[in-house]
């Protein structure tokens, strides 16, 4: 027994020890959520490709997180042609990728090629295929370069900020790169290791060679609890997207280190299926296609409640699809539903809902039943599942509720369409609203609530097809914005996606984090790595 | 099959037995394959992917991620050609991460292979070490709290038991060690406990042996067939525990990369991890067996 | 000593049981009820656990959790040792290649991964049941499947059984067959029968746990321990917070209980 006892406790102090040896020199550590799927650029869609992206790409133009202004990168100056198809680049000089490789316009041109093939689907290269037509690329001179697209591309400047410049030349392929770190090691399933990029062209104002850091560690990591218990230890100095617990338990236990940055561009939405193809009974269909049951809906849900009780305040009502962190284009007239039961009455009472007792009833006689389907695992959402299951209750109505585990989830929204409502939170990574034309046009796939369509199944859904296209088609910020404006006045009126709450950004900073300057913009902790350094390791 | 007469166990009978085993072994691992790969090819969402969601992506975009996504409809025929394929050495490629799934299988089986090891050691060390001491010094006291240390570790869960060492900041290794200690621990300590009242025990005792030797000599050789068996055992009920306790742990190893492969419905990774828990499964436990029969244990 | 601890587990278990059958009167508030106003409060004499992020009394849904667990998780243990008994005991007793096949089905059973066939069933369930067809379903599915370890042990003590003294006897005296099963064979299962399904009532407790995850196990807003067992997983909150580990310190409670109520020569019976 005591052999046994003290074997254990011999091993526990050797592996702490090993867990703990390891934190050296000029080195940030955090953790990515999921295995990156690919260090290709061109392929990136998950969040932790994104992240190694982010970190170690050069891009032409790069959008300043804190001004939400574009900035000359590897380009030192750009114009976009009067029609909007045209784009003129002008390429910084002198500059090398990471294995010496000079940075030439004869890039530029490779990586539009690659970005354009049709055959490889690059979610990033999607955004220019505004029509069909080809992408072409004219390289004059050494360093301009000019990009003519089929149809006018709006806020063409800043998709540039995701267009990671890869080596016509080099024999490493993408693993040549511009950005201010590059890949050293990769232990699948444990740690990322990037090294300084020895060759990263920018300086800082005192002259002194950029990134000032020497390595960053990521960590692979799926579980958020043990994120948060190694940011106390000390193990990691960052976190981003903090959930509202673990805000609360750092709140506690290191105050100085957890910031709100105040709302951001994410939103939580709730929304009914009204797809009149799926299986489930036509009388319901017809309930969630009635403009009447979604604002009677959006009247009876407390979203007061769900930003204090699920977000413990970091989260406000939300009024529509734009954050109002998105300062140019949010549409500052609207206003989030009110929190009124009497209202929401009103407008069931005009499709013939009733009250039968404790039961509400449709003019049918149908007991007003439905279910929620969200993701399972997410307890945020399970919590605003179950607020929202009693504020209907007051109504009458019969909420279930089912969570899912995330492939069965999307099984049902996109293909069989079998469930009734979903809370889910899609991400928006962009400002401008070209980015959600997929969402908004009604016979795209990612029109959520009824995809696909032939034509337009209701005169709103024209109506934001048209503005959609309008603002797409324009280059005139100030027309764009009227359409926009426009599109959010309509989905206010119509609820197809309730919003219910923005939620905040909060995020986590060791204080041995020098010159962090966190923004609600991903990546909120460190877009701007090359000046972040780490002391006292 | 009546049981085995003593005239039976000559060594070719139990070199048949053996080939014929093996042989029944491959085709039962060949139908659990085949099982496990229906089992996730049928499930809801095996042909989506979290980038249908992705509003960047275009119409055509979409279309050739389903097709790329809607591949294996013939279950039989994904199955054929995986063993083809595994018989030239390949064990396919990784849905989710794109990466052959040998790579993926050799970065990680070191790391798991390391933590049942540990968690075995652990465990038996913890098991047979208190059954040894019950056995030597025979105290009441000692011998109730060990049976209540080994019942209070059978009623906690075994994800409990990893959420609180990662909790404690230690390795959730030593949740497998205590998955399995108290299964060593009861089995061997009965085990001890009946062939100490039998009469070769009473005679050595008689004749004034120390009880260490005792122990030693003439109660665990006796035990040894049996106690192999259990090992095996503790083999396959570690590799299972592992899965769960690496997911929990974020330890990089096979459970963890079972957990995201079942995460992404990555058929080429689970139909290999199936053959090979099962192949662990089958192989310890007929082990247990065969040594059980071919020497004669009770259990 | 033994005995003390034995009297003391009775009295743990008649305590839990109970609590269970009287919910009403043991915890008054509704477990469902959101006090919105009083969320995340810690023990009070209202609240004798705190209550929850909703505003939900914790003491009120740990009792009627325990209700729903308490029914249902013996209840799918005594299905899957029941069916253990029968391929196992069965296949043990009868010996041969019925031996040899049910071993390796239960081989089978123990390698695959079920995780899916849950998810497929749920997928073929409608959406809108109420939660406690769900949990009915959860738990039955587990009993389903959870056979396959049981069946193992109880295998080798058929075997052991056909081949003791009395079993020959009976043989000799003319009795065979199901009746010999029943009657010789069966009887003499039973102390590991016991014992399996002791063990097995808390890992059902804790695969329901686990499915509530995968949306299979008790939905909103009908509590069970398993839910609230994944209070746990925040174990950040832990520390300051340690009335949230009482669902655990009843499980461990119940469950140890369990254990030393039975008879002593079966629990000497459990095996492997």
């Amino acid at each position: 027994m005591k052999f046994a006892l003290k074997t254990f406790w011999m091993a526990a102090v050797l592996l702490l020890a090993t867990i703990n040896s390891s934190a050296q020199g000029n080195e940030l550590r955090f953790v990515l959520h999921a295995e990156p799927k690919t260090f290709d650029p061109i392929l990136v869609q998950d969040d932790s490709s994104e992240t190694v992206r982010y970190l170690t790409g050069g891009v032409l133009i790069r959008l300043n997180r804190k001004s939400q202004k574009l900035e000359p990168e590897l380009a030192t100056n750009w114009k976009v042609g009067s029609s909007g198809k045209t784009i003129r680049l002008t390429i910084r000089g002198g500059v090398q990728f990471s294995d010496g490789t000079p940075f030439s316009a004869d890039d530029v041109a490779y990586t539009f090629r690659r970005l354009m093939d049709p055959a490889v689907h690059s979610p990033t290269g999607d955004a220019f295929r505004s029509s069909s037509g080809t992408v072409t690329t004219q390289v004059s001179g050494k360093d301009q370069v000019t990009i003519t697209f089929p149809a006018p591309v709006a806020g063409v400047a800043r998709l540039f900020d995701s267009i990671v410049m890869m080596s016509a030349k080099s024999a490493l392929k993408e693993k040549a790169v511009l950005g201010p770190f590059m890949v050293g090691e990769y232990h699948p399933g444990s740690y990322l290791l990037l090294k300084r990029n020895p060759h990263y062209w920018k300086q800082d104002a005192g002259g002194r060679r950029l990134p000032l850091l020497d390595s960053i560690r990521l960590d692979i990591q799926q579980n958020r609890d043990t994120e948060t218990l190694r940011f106390q230890r000390g193990d990691i100095d960052l976190i981003n997207s903090l959930d509202t617990d673990y805000f609360n338990r750092l709140l506690k236990d290191a105050p100085g280190s957890v910031t709100d940055l105040g709302p951001s561009l994410d939103a939580e939405q709730f929304w009914f299926n009204q797809v009149k193809r799926s299986p489930i009974p036509a009388y319901k269909i017809a309930w969630f296609r009635s403009t009447n049951f979604r604002r009677a809906i959006a009247h009876a849900t407390n979203r007061d409640d769900i930003s204090r009780l699920v977000f413990s305040g970091h989260a406000r009502p939300a009024s529509g699809p734009v954050s109002v962190a998105n300062k140019f284009w949010f549409n500052a007239k609207l206003k989030p539903y009110v929190f009124d039961r009497r209202m929401a009455m009103e407008f069931l009472a005009k499709d013939g809902f009733r009250r039968d007792g404790t039961t509400l009833r449709d003019k049918d006689g149908h007991p007003v039943e439905f279910s929620i389907i969200t993701n399972a695992g997410n307890k945020a959402r399970e919590r605003e599942a179950t607020l929202i299951q009693q504020d209907l209750a007051e109504l009458g109505m019969k909420v279930n509720i089912v969570t899912l585990d995330f492939p069965s989830l999307i099984d049902r929204i996109s293909q069989s369409f079998n469930y009734e409502a979903c809370i889910l939170g899609l991400l928006n990574s962009d400002l401008d609203p070209n980015e959600q034309m997929n969402v908004w046009l009604s016979s795209s796939e990612n029109h959520q609530w009824d995809p696909s369509q032939k034509s337009p199944a209701t005169q709103w859904e024209a109506d934001i097809d048209k503005l959609m296209r309008q603002q797409a088609s324009s280059t005139n910020d100030t027309v764009r914005k009227q359409a926009y404006d426009r599109v959010q006045e309509v989905v206010w009126e119509q609820v197809p996606f309730l919003y219910l709450v923005t939620k905040n950004a909060l995020a986590a900073i060791s204080p041995k984090v020098k010159n962090a300057e966190p923004t609600v913009l991903r990546p909120q902790t460190y877009w701007n790595i090359e000046k972040i350094a780490v002391q006292g390791k | 099959m009546p049981p085995l007469s003593t005239d039976d166990s000559r060594p070719r009978f139990v070199l048949r037995k053996v080939v014929r085993k093996l042989a029944a072994l491959c085709l039962l691992l060949l139908f659990g394959g085949l099982l496990g790969a229906s089992l996730v090819r049928f499930a809801p969402g095996f042909s989506v992917d979290d980038a249908s969601l992705d509003a960047r992506l275009s119409a055509e975009s979409h279309e050739a991620l389903r097709s790329q996504n809607n591949t294996e409809q013939n279950i039989f025929s994904f199955y054929a050609h995986y063993l083809g394929a595994l018989l030239r050495g390949d064990l396919g490629t990784s849905r989710t991460l794109q990466r052959p799934v040998r790579e993926l299988l050799a970065e990680r089986l070191p790391v798991t292979i390391q933590s049942v090891a540990f968690g075995i050691a652990f465990g038996w060390t913890l098991g047979f070490g208190l059954a040894i001491l019950n056995a030597r010094f025979r105290f009441r006291a000692l011998e109730t709290a060990s049976t209540l240390l080994a019942s209070a570790f059978m009623s906690i869960p075994i994800a409990v038991i990893a959420i609180l060492f990662v909790f404690a900041g230690t390795s959730a290794r030593f949740a497998i060690g205590l998955l399995i200690f108290p299964k060593i621990y009861r089995y061997s300590w009965n085990m001890m406990k009946s062939s100490m009242s039998s009469p070769h025990i009473i005679t050595a005792r008689a004749k004034g042996l120390s009880p260490l030797s005792i122990v030693t000599w003439h109660v665990i050789p006796p035990l040894a067939p049996e106690l192999v068996a259990l090992f095996a055992v503790s083999i396959s009920v570690a590799v299972g525990a592992a899965i769960p306790v690496e997911a929990i742990s974020d330890s990089p190893g096979i459970g963890q990369l079972a957990w995201q492969a079942a995460q992404g419905r990555d058929l080429p990774v689970l139909v290999n991890l199936t053959l090979l828990v099962t192949a662990v499964t089958l192989v310890a436990n007929s082990f247990s067996d065969l040594m059980n029969e071919t020497f004669g244990a009770r259990a | 000593m033994m005995k003390a601890i034995r009297a003391i587990s009775i009295a743990i278990l008649s305590i839990a049981l109970l609590s269970c059958i009287f919910a009403e009167f043991v915890a008054p508030n509704h477990y469902a009820k959101q006090d919105r106003e009083a969320s995340n409060e810690p023990p009070s004499h209202r609240y004798l656990l705190g209550t929850d992020e909703l505003g939900r009394d914790r003491f009120a849904r740990l009792v009627y959790g325990s209700r729903v667990s308490f029914t249902l998780a013996p209840a799918a243990a005594i299905f899957s040792v029941l069916l253990a008994e029968i391929i196992g005991g069965l296949a043990g007793y009868v010996g041969g290649v019925w031996k040899s096949a049910a071993m390796a089905v239960t081989d089978l059973v123990l390698s695959m991964p079920w995780l899916f066939l849950l998810i497929t069933v749920r997928a073929a369930l409608p959406l809108n049941v109420s939660p406690m067809v769900s949990v009915v379903v959860t738990f039955l599915l587990l009993g389903m499947l959870g056979w396959a370890a049981s069946a193992r042990m109880l295998c080798s003590a058929g075997t052991q059984i056909r081949q003791s003294g009395y079993v020959l006897q009976a043989q000799a005296a003319g009795c065979r067959g199901w009746r010999l099963f029943f009657v010789h064979v069966a009887p003499n299962l039973k102390p590991l029968l016991l014992a399996q399904f002791w063990i097995s009532v808390p890992i059902f407790i804790l695969a329901e746990a686990n499915l509530g995850l995968l949306g299979l196990g008790i939905s909103e807003p009908l509590p069970s321990w398993g839910g609230m067992l994944r209070e746990l997983e925040n174990y950040s909150a832990l520390r300051s917070e340690p009335w949230r580990f009482a669902a655990l310190i009843l499980l461990f409670l119940v469950v140890s209980a369990f254990q030393f109520v039975l008879p002593e020569n079966a629990a000497n019976e459990v095996r492997s």
